[in-house]
């Protein structure tokens, strides 16, 4: 069950909101404090990165952050809505986007080597990062 | 936290110290003071890190793009880093090896190659 959702216009400035916010739920959630940070970059980096998808794609929807509170875990879910191009496929209109390719490519790797459990996504309609952590409950942090 | 970016000149090199988050938003403003200092013929670059409290992987290719800016005029672009947690992104992307990384700013200041 979903706890929190943002929805943000796709822009640069906002993705620091979403840090902010995730981590402050990942945080309530019982995420180890030593993890924080590396939840607020890998959040920021899939943030970063469907923001960029969006603006080259001309997509004027909101990306889309669901931070989900489970038993023994929180995830997070970062949605965009730009149409991904097949593996080796050409997208139209992204033909002079070498540069922003490698940096999607850098986000993704910064994702991979930050988060164990990490799922990507993606199909003619959007792509989706999905990036789980465990929890501690509130009763086990007492003990 | 916005960015913070002050240029100072030791001997021949310039010291970019930057504060702040470098991050998508405020990432292109670290990338235009880079571009102009080399393009004002400032070729031996050190960027004082140890203000920075956010690092992401847009910060990352700002700052490969300015070792590449440099290296074109033979010159050289150190960092200044003692913060594991930024550490850690270098290393995670393999940077380490492509930046001399140094403890303070005196010793990235005398160090040659």
């Amino acid at each position: 069950m979903a706890t929190v959702e943002l929805r943000f216009s796709a822009l640069p400035e906002h993705v620091r909101t979403a840090r902010l916010v995730a981590a402050a739920v990942a945080r309530r959630a019982g995420v180890d404090e030593a993890v924080l940070d590396e939840v607020r970059l890998a959040v920021g980096e899939a943030c970063s990165r469907a923001v960029g998808l969006h603006q080259i794609s001309g997509v004027t929807a909101p990306v889309k952050v669901a931070l989900i509170e489970e038993e023994k875990q929180f995830s997070i879910e970062v949605g965009d809505e730009a149409p991904h191009a097949a593996p080796g496929g050409d997208t139209p209109g992204v033909q002079d986007g070498d540069a922003d390719v490698e940096e999607d490519e850098m986000g993704l790797a910064v994702i991979s080597g930050l988060v164990d459990d990490v799922e990507v996504t993606t199909g003619q309609n959007g792509g989706l990062i999905r990036m789980t952590w465990p929890t501690a409950p509130p009763a086990a942090a007492l003990a | 936290m916005d960015l913070s970016l002050s240029t100072r000149t030791v001997g021949d090199r310039t010291v970019v110290e930057v504060g702040g988050e470098i991050d998508v938003y405020t990432a292109p403003k670290l990338r235009e003071q880079l571009v102009e200092l080399v393009n004002d013929g400032n070729f031996h670059l050190v960027v004082d890190m140890e203000g920075v409290d956010f690092l992401d992987s847009t910060g990352l290719g700002v700052l490969v793009g300015g070792l590449k800016r440099v290296r074109a005029h033979e010159g050289s672009l150190r960092l200044v880093c003692n913060q594991e947690r930024i550490l850690k992104i270098f290393r995670i992307t393999g940077l380490t090896k492509v930046f001399p990384i140094h403890t303070t700013v005196e010793e990235a200041v005398a160090a040659t190659d």
